[in-house]
């Protein structure tokens, strides 16, 4: 007996927009002790508003180092990096952070919320150091919350909330300030596969609304979920394909 | 720039609720600063309190007054040299007085002469011990500085005439005729009737020593009938024109008291000069001497204070290099972070500095319910400079742990475990 074949997913692919990122034979060298690891040897990207894409790749293909030069939170080696038009690779820490602030998303595996904060004071974190002015700054992190399911946990501290309403939150402060593109790191890795699946859902979402999101993953069951997969081996890409 | 305005907000907001989730920690590390802010105020209060305490003291004396003792008052080393000196006498008082009168450009309005002792004073059933008795002339009543609560100092003719009237100190009329005038009535003074001619309104004590109001003031003839004439404390007063030009008087007084004692030039003054400014002066090394002891004890506990506060906010930056990751991947910059920890250090330093302020209160209430004369103020100056130093040492010692803090690489800082 042939097992069924899989039932195939009829997955709109949702017209792309303009260019957002644009990378070209970046490097990445690390200084280990005596040794130069070569963490991206040579990478060249470009990624569109309103694209939906998965990041793979094994334990030192150099996926994470990927991921911190999209999320702006390092600069490569040598190569080209443009976001939105500006030149990102010769940037200084304070612009980068203003860079992170305006245009990126993070969702973090670990969620990583201020414990002694609540959902709204968390969300809000990113308009305070975008200097936006308090009643404003309030009613986007509440609308926030709301657009993401939590209108009605917008008082309770991390501690009081489940593993996915925590990642929920960290999604809402990730969408709170507009942003060009959302990154999540291993988003559902701290997550049972019920609640994993929620966040999924959410992100779909969240791409039929018209974002940009990027997920850097090991799991081919999240990876299904974006429409273009980026696989890394070695420092370099492998392939770079369109999800079905 | 708004955005610097709302992170100060933010800062504060965190540095509270930290403040409030180590509770113990911060209290232990605010201890150094407590203790510190507590000789700060002590020592300030110190110096103002002997500051305003002599001022007051002062006053009572008379600050355009100088006095001509056998003794000076600020302490003789040499004491054999002193011992030897004649007394003052009232025909010293009169020779100067001759002399003033024919100076013209004289600095020196008059001399008066006393003289007094200790004596019981019995009235009304009632009886005072140890009631120091001022002898003196009616221009006596030109130098006094206290106002009377009634009647009036002896006069002219009643000083000639040597007539047995008095005046008595706030303490002792109270004493004697508790709740009452005692304007008009008799006194009994070394067996011998006095009539009550005024009363001097509430002095208070000189530095707490000698008290004022319990004195009393007769003729000098009236005290030379009964008390006899023993010279061992006499003195003559000399009101001084302008009290601005004290040093000049000073030195005039020293020429005429020479020509009154008829000494020749090269000799020794064989009597002192005394007044209550020239005393003042001998206070500033004591004064300098208690600032210095605080200073060293305040800079020694601030500094221990500091050391602590250093390392908690390490430990604090340690303790929150995910969240310092975090915070820079949403937006945060290097100053935004360094603001966050330095305004942590401080809270903590001001939290201390409150304490210290609180407990320098207390200390000051209790000194105060124990010894109402102790010249001790609780002064707005204290709590400016207070809170000065509290946020001075919250910037110094949480400068460097907050500079690291804000150079983190948010890399590292995000996969920090």
């Amino acid at each position: 007996m042939s097992p069924p074949p899989a039932p195939v997913e009829l997955r709109p692919v949702r017209p792309v927009g303009p260019l957002v990122i644009a990378i070209e034979g970046v490097t990445k060298l690390y200084q280990m002790g005596e040794e130069t690891i070569h963490a991206l040897r040579g990478v060249s990207l470009e990624i569109r508003r309103n694209e939906y894409l998965a990041i793979m790749g094994p334990s030192g293909s150099g996926k994470s180092t990927l991921m911190n030069m999209l999320g702006c939170l390092d600069t490569p080696t040598a190569g080209r990096y443009e976001f939105n038009g500006q030149d990102v690779a010769g940037m200084v820490d304070d612009e980068l952070a203003e860079i992170r602030n305006k245009e990126i998303g993070f969702v973090f595996q670990t969620f990583n919320l201020l414990p002694r904060s609540n959902a709204l004071r968390n969300v809000e974190l990113p308009l305070i150091y975008g200097g936006v002015p308090a009643h404003e700054r309030h009613e986007r992190a509440r609308q926030a919350l709301i657009d993401v399911g939590l209108g009605n946990r917008i008082h309770h501290k991390p501690n009081e909330l489940s593993g996915g309403q925590r990642q929920r939150v960290a999604v809402a402060r990730a969408l709170v300030n507009r942003p060009s593109i959302i990154l999540a790191d291993e988003p559902t890795g701290n997550l049972d596969s019920k609640t994993g699946v929620e966040i999924l859902a959410l992100f779909d979402d969240l791409y039929e609304k018209g974002n940009t999101l990027i997920v850097v993953t090991h799991e081919e069951t999240v990876a299904r979920h974006a429409r273009r997969i980026i696989r890394l081996h070695d420092g370099l890409i492998e392939s770079d394909a369109p999800a079905h | 720039m708004n955005r610097i305005l709302y992170e100060l907000n933010e800062s504060i907001r965190i540095a509270m609720a930290q403040i409030r989730a180590n509770k113990m920690r911060s209290a232990l590390t605010a201890l150094g600063v407590i203790i510190g802010i507590v000789a700060v105020t002590l020592m300030g209060t110190a110096i103002t309190g002997i500051d305003t305490g002599f001022d007051r003291s002062l006053a009572m004396l008379g600050d355009d007054v100088l006095y001509v003792n056998k003794w000076p008052w600020t302490g003789a080393e040499d004491w054999w040299n002193y011992a030897n000196r004649p007394f003052l006498r009232q025909e010293d008082a009169v020779k100067l007085n001759r002399i003033i009168a024919s100076s013209p450009d004289s600095q020196l309005e008059f001399a008066v002469f006393g003289d007094g002792r200790m004596a019981s004073i019995k009235a009304n059933g009632n009886s005072v011990n140890g009631v120091y008795t001022l002898a003196t002339g009616a221009a006596y009543g030109r130098i006094l500085t206290a106002d009377f609560t009634e009647g009036r100092l002896f006069n002219e003719s009643e000083d000639e005439s040597a007539r047995q009237v008095i005046v008595l100190g706030y303490d002792v009329a109270q004493a004697l005729f508790p709740g009452r005038s005692s304007l008009g009535a008799t006194v009994t003074v070394r067996g011998q009737p006095f009539q009550v001619v005024g009363v001097l309104a509430r002095q208070g004590s000189f530095l707490g020593l000698f008290s004022f109001d319990n004195q009393m003031v007769m003729p000098l003839g009236a005290y030379r009938k009964y008390f006899g004439v023993r010279d061992d404390n006499t003195e003559i007063r000399v009101k001084v024109k302008d009290k601005t030009r004290l040093d000049e008087a000073r030195e005039e007084l020293t020429g005429y008291m020479r020509r009154v004692r008829g000494q020749f030039p090269g000799e020794r003054d064989n009597f002192s000069i005394n007044g209550g400014a020239l005393f003042k002066e001998k206070l500033d090394p004591i004064k300098k001497a208690i600032a210095l002891a605080g200073l060293f004890v305040t800079g020694l506990s601030l500094f221990v204070g500091a050391i602590g506060i250093m390392n908690i906010t390490f430990v604090s930056v340690r303790e929150r290099t995910r969240e310092i990751g975090t915070r820079k991947a949403l937006g945060a910059r290097r100053f935004t972070i360094l603001l966050q920890f330095l305004i942590e250090a401080v809270s903590i330093c001001v939290l201390g500095g409150v304490m210290g302020l609180g407990l320098t209160y207390l200390l000051f209430e209790g000194v105060k319910a124990a010894m109402p004369s102790f010249p001790i103020e609780f002064s707005l100056i204290l709590v400016a400079v207070s809170m000065a130093v509290s946020v001075l040492t919250g910037i110094l010692s949480g400068f460097v742990p907050a500079w690291g803090a804000s150079r983190l690489d948010p890399v590292v800082a995000l996969r920090y475990e």
